[in-house]
């Protein structure tokens, strides 16, 4: 049973046949999967169906299956970050968004195959070996939350769960042909999230359809004590449901159409925005000349969270452990052979940028940078509603051809960075096809307007067909 | 420039393990991303103020008060290295 089916859908067949047959259905596709999508299957899923159809459950995702991104604490299921220094870590509890999926009635299936601690743009760097992408399994899926996207587009789960520091989310999604949602900073709790660089990131949730992301948020979004970050603010993104775009206005930035866009992207991109005009929208050109250090920006402040975020996986308390004849060197040798090459040179640039000496000329100069990104972003969005561009600069690109040149990789963030800066919401839609792979159109709203991004996403969605385009691996 | 013996020294400030054989590739790839690092020098960022955080949120406090905790025995669970409730390491110094 390898299809799309939305939430809607679901719901229906449960209503002709059972949770748990439901759940064993995707079981099963997993089972025959090519992709490498799931690092893990919860040995629990189908007891949970079957509790659901026992003793009924109303919650808005009563026994709809959703994958979990491998950095999101779920109570006695592995969470190791696919990183070889966490491996055999159970988390003894659930993350906030966790706890809200189990009382919705939500399934989880199992997790889902990310780039080691979220550091990439292409699921390579994972200590289970790379995701494939469902569309052309020579290519990547997009990072770091490949393996949420690529079982979504494979038809292994409806719906998934994902991170974005820079990126995470929307790439994969971008690259996969599936929706995916960067909440604005503080709309979904962190905790349990296992940290890779605290200001910037997000939990956000990927499905095929718009209706379907809106239905997630409304369960997964909401203030929460244990992130001290969380903004307690009602909001029903449900409400955004509806098609209409008359007069909204779209801001395009050209910063994004820069050097090294792949053309198929770019003319995909301009059809799009071209058939909101058709649909009462109206755009115009705006501005945001700090976009080319952005990623220099990024880049430092996150390698620099991140030094200190890993800091706890030093062998002593979960995870590997190699013996050394004092605290100091056990903790080196941990740490040289648990963690892989891209999260050691993050981790010593971080070091390196926030070290006596260079704090100034690295790290602080970075985060007035990125006060002038985020005054962009407040700039253009004081005279439009949303800005429109393409999430990423190209389509998926092949497995093996970024990974032993870093810079190369981080530049592909080119267009996703700025957003994690800002703090605002931004989601990827798919809107056509460059070279037979999908292209994903971003629209970047104000913080807290997730409705606006959400019903122009909703909209183009209804008015076009390129949602309904499968991969072969579900044709 | 990070040089090799710099490499090694930021390694042990990290407790990252690296050993003479590595320090110059490290130093090669570090030096490449530090390189581009360096276009920041061109933005005149006099009299702006650094953003830490995006939100206007102030330090979050909760009342000192006793609650419940996970069980000893569940946080304990994830290693073996341990001894009467607590965590065993080596010695620190």
């Amino acid at each position: 049973m390898a299809a799309w089916t939305d939430i809607s859908g679901i719901k229906q067949r449960i209503e002709a046949s059972s949770a748990e047959e439901i759940t064993a259905s995707y079981l099963e596709t997993i089972g025959k999967s090519r992709i490498n999508g799931f690092t893990t299957v919860w040995d629990k899923a189908l007891e949970v169906a079957r509790g659901i159809d026992k003793d009924g459950n109303s919650g808005p995702l009563a026994g709809v299956p959703i994958a979990i991104k491998e950095n999101i604490s779920t109570t006695g299921l592995s969470t190791t970050c696919s990183s070889k220094i966490l491996e055999g870590y159970v988390p003894p509890y659930d993350a906030h968004v966790i706890e809200k999926l189990k009382a919705a009635g939500a399934v989880i299936l199992g997790k889902t195959n990310m780039d080691e601690f979220a550091m990439g743009t292409s699921t390579e760097s994972s200590c289970y070996g790379p995701t494939l992408n469902p569309w052309d399994i020579g290519r990547v899926p997009g990072g770091s939350s490949g393996g949420s996207a690529a079982v979504v587009a494979a038809g292994e789960a409806p719906l998934s769960l994902g991170s974005d520091t820079g990126g995470s989310v929307r790439c994969p999604a971008a690259f996969c042909g599936v929706v995916g949602l960067k909440p604005t900073y503080g709309a979904v709790s962190r905790y349990g999230l296992i940290s890779y660089a605290n200001s910037l990131e997000q939990i956000g949730p990927m499905a095929t359809t718009v209706a379907d992301i809106a239905i997630l948020m409304d369960v997964i979004g909401g203030y929460d004590h244990r992130d001290s970050t969380s903004i307690n603010r009602e909001n029903t993104y449900i409400d955004s449901l509806k098609e209409d775009v008359k007069g909204l206005k779209i801001g395009v930035p050209d910063e994004y159409f820069g050097e090294g866009i792949d053309e198929g992207v770019k003319k995909a991109v301009w059809d799009a925005i071209g058939k909101y005009e058709d649909m009462g929208a109206s755009w115009k050109k705006v501005s945001m000349p700090h976009t080319k250090y952005a990623l220099a920006s990024y880049y430092i402040i996150a390698m620099s969270e991140a030094s200190s975020n890993l800091a706890r996986f030093d062998g002593t308390r979960y995870g590997l452990r190699v013996e050394g004849e004092n605290w100091h060197i056990m903790a080196s040798k941990t740490r040289a052979l648990g963690f892989g090459e891209e999260v050691k040179r993050r981790i010593l640039l971080g070091t390196y940028a926030l070290s006596a000496g260079y704090h100034d000329k690295y790290y602080l100069k970075a985060l007035k940078v990125r006060t002038l990104v985020k005054q962009d972003f407040e700039r253009a969005l004081a005279d439009v509603d949303v800005l429109m561009a393409p999430t990423m600069p190209t389509p998926a690109f092949k497995i093996g051809e970024k990974i032993d040149d870093p810079l190369s990789l981080y530049l592909a963030d080119v267009n996703t960075v700025p957003v994690n800066l800002a703090g605002v919401p931004s989601i990827s839609v798919p809107c056509g096809f460059a070279n037979g792979l999908p292209v994903g159109l971003q629209i970047i709203g104000k913080p807290f307007d997730e409705n606006t991004i959400l019903q122009a996403a909703y909209s183009f969605e209804q008015n076009t067909d390129h949602h309904t385009k499968r991969p072969w691996e579900v044709a | 420039m990070i040089t090799k013996e710099k490499v090694e020294h930021i390694g042990w400030l990290a407790r990252i393990e690296i050993d003479e054989k590595e320090s110059d590739a490290y130093a090669e790839k570090l030096n490449s991303v530090l390189d581009y690092f360096g276009q920041l020098d061109e933005v005149d960022t006099d009299g702006v103020e650094p953003t830490y955080h995006v939100m206007d949120v102030v330090n979050v406090f909760r009342k000192d008060e006793v609650r419940e905790s996970l069980p000893q025995e569940e946080v304990l669970a994830n290693t073996e290295h341990r001894q009467e409730g607590n965590f065993k390491a080596p010695r620190i110094m």
